[in-house]
């Protein structure tokens, strides 16, 4: 008896990214397998493994298209990555694709002793990432990827936030002579302005828009929240810089050092818990340079998730254009009290 | 190498070996006795590994899923030329890479292992590089029974026999015992053999410290796309008589007075070895 679910986009909030000239993309998910098989047909060294979730993971054209180049393991997650690392040691670049809240848990050690510490190429797609399976449960959630994932040595954890990211970070990922951890949720996507140019590189944020008045440092598909919510602050006088940090490790310390020392208010933002992600790795490097900044941390509470979808979901811990404008207004105006 | 000498050689590595761990004051005695015989036989008679072909993918490839008794490996890698016997001197010492679980670090060690459930997946993947390479290379892992609880060596049990991998080795250094105390007391797995033949695999089982029997049992293929699996019933503590079957060698560590006491029956084994024909 389920009502279709509602945007996480309001009607205030599509008149502001038709004001940005913004259109709507694909998922990522869609984006980052069209990448990979386009990669794969040139290099036989590119394999997809898979615990069934070819489907889930829209690599059903690449097994049809390169089926000596994939491995499906059955549903499997600690053998998927396993078989990942084994491949990648014997020359292979492995794409082990599940969805990120069993990737990310229940293949943890295998991440950390076979890919991480092994120090093996391997990429770790982690797919429906966040809460992408909004009402399927907190089963299905991941709000522990970064997190977990943080704290082992020798991994690079990306969040693109868009089409374009995605395609870049899979290239990149592609490239990488080191373990690379993405993340991808499977709701189609605005395609984010270019910004201020330059080439996609791990570790660097994308800066999207500049102001002084406050800054939004958002990892993922919560760019696009932050860029909105920038857009309705200018009406009000609000003038926002917005970073796309879509890697959350290694983090771009310059851009999140500037954003305290440039800006009257720091706000990250994050589809994950606000326990070991983008948020407090942010305040750690502001607190440890002596940078004091009015500083909030969006995310998903520690708390029992609200049931709903991802729209639902999103809308109820505020993390829309509206939730994320209110945060700045507060961060504001505490900041102009001091 | 004569099968005479290859004989000699396994009372030398438990002498090296137990050596070693008395010199560390730390190590795993009981297990890395366990599967010297094991490891004699495949760097000397079995695996295409050496330090010559070290860099080639078309190698074979050996990763040690127990590997809490890295100590023999070391021994056996240290004979085999990969590196300097001296360098055993370091074992456990500040920023030495012969550390008390394989890593990378140390020449002639393909996969960074000690957490247990870990080798036999990653040798699955090797063994599908090999395939889809289209490499004539065998991979081949070491399994402690105990670590068999580890359902993760069931997930790749499984999918190894799916992607018939006839290419791949899982021996299992049956002794039976692990640190809390038998095997078949702490969580029983057996019958392993008629387990791993309903997974699809060819078991073999053979007398781990058999070592004739062991280089037949090991370099005869199996059936073409079955994965082959030797249970190998050893002895933990193999060799030194007040260590066989005792429990507290699964990483006690020998004193120099047990180590002398160990030494002066490694001695005896030699001087039988150099009496028989």
């Amino acid at each position: 008896m389920s009502a279709p679910a509602p945007s996480m986009f309001s009607a205030a909030a599509r008149a502001a990214a038709d004001r940005l000239g913004l259109t709507m993309g694909r998922a990522n998910l869609e984006a980052f397998a069209d990448t990979v098989l386009e990669l794969a047909r040139d290099d036989r060294r590119i394999m997809a493994v898979t615990s069934d979730s070819r489907g889930s993971g829209k690599l059903g054209p690449f097994g049809q298209a390169l089926p000596d180049q994939i491995v499906e393991v059955g549903i499997a997650e600690q053998n998927l990555v396993g078989i990942a690392a084994g491949l990648a040691a014997c020359g292979k670049k492995p794409f082990a694709t599940s969805p990120a809240c069993f990737l990310a848990a229940r293949a943890l050690e295998q991440v950390k002793n076979d890919v991480c510490y092994s120090d093996v190429p391997a990429v770790l797609v982690g797919i429906s990432a966040g809460v992408s399976y909004g009402a399927l449960g907190s089963t299905h959630h991941s709000l522990h990827d970064f997190a977990a994932l943080r704290a082992i040595h020798n991994l690079t954890i990306a969040a693109p936030a868009d089409n374009a990211e995605t395609r870049a970070a899979v290239r990149a990922a592609a490239a990488a002579s080191k373990p690379v951890y993405l993340r991808f949720g499977k709701a189609a996507m605005f395609d984010l302005p270019a910004g201020d140019g330059g080439p996609f590189v791990f570790g660097r944020a994308r800066r999207l828009r500049d102001g002084r008045d406050a800054a939004i440092l958002a990892t993922g598909e919560t760019a696009i929240h932050a860029l909105l919510a920038a857009e309705h602050l200018a009406e009000q006088g609000i003038a926002c810089r917005v970073e796309s940090v879509h890697t959350v490790k290694p983090l771009d310390v310059e851009a999140v050092l500037a954003a305290g020392r440039d800006c009257g208010a720091v706000l990250t933002v994050e589809e994950h818990s606000v326990h070991g992600g983008l948020g407090e790795a942010c305040a750690a490097v502001l607190l440890q340079a002596g940078v004091h900044v009015p500083f909030a941390i969006a995310g998903l509470p520690d708390a029992d998730t609200v049931t709903g979808s991802q729209s639902d979901i999103f809308r109820h811990y505020g993390i829309t254009m509206e939730g994320l404008a209110d945060r700045i207004v507060t961060l504001v105006s505490h900041g102009r009290q001091r | 190498m004569t099968d005479r000498d290859l004989a000699r050689k396994s009372i030398e590595y438990r002498r090296d070996t137990v050596r070693a761990i008395m010199r560390a004051g730390a190590g795993h005695t009981g297990g890395s006795l366990s599967c010297i015989d094991i490891l004699n036989i495949l760097y000397n008679r079995v695996l295409r590994i050496t330090p010559a072909n070290w860099s080639d993918p078309v190698r074979d490839r050996y990763v040690q899923s127990k590997g809490h008794s890295v100590e023999a490996l070391y021994v056996v890698l240290a004979d085999r030329g990969f590196f300097p016997k001296e360098s055993l001197d370091t074992l456990c010492h500040y920023r030495s890479p012969f550390i008390g679980h394989p890593t990378r670090k140390v020449p002639g060690i393909e996969m960074n292992t000690g957490g247990l459930g870990h080798g036999l997946p990653i040798c699955v993947g090797m063994a599908i590089a090999a395939k889809r390479d289209g490499h004539d290379v065998r991979v081949v892992t070491l399994l402690g029974d105990g670590e068999l609880a580890e359902g993760s060596n069931w997930e790749a049990a499984m999918a190894a026999a799916h992607h018939r991998l006839d290419n791949l080795t899982a021996i299992v250094d049956h002794n039976a015992l692990q640190i809390t105390g038998p095997t078949r007391d702490v969580c029983n797995n057996e019958p392993l053999d008629a387990k791993f033949a309903a997974f699809g695999w060819d078991v073999r089982r053979v007398n781990g410290h058999d070592l004739a029997a062991l280089e037949r049992v090991l370099t005869h293929r199996g059936p073409a796309g079955v994965p082959v699996c030797v249970i190998a019933d050893t002895v933990k503590g193999r060799g030194v008589s007040f260590m066989e079957n005792v429990l507290k060698w699964h990483h006690g560590v020998p004193s120099a007075e047990e180590f002398s006491r160990a030494e002066a029956e490694f001695e005896r084994q030699l001087a039988a070895w150099e009496a028989a024909p």
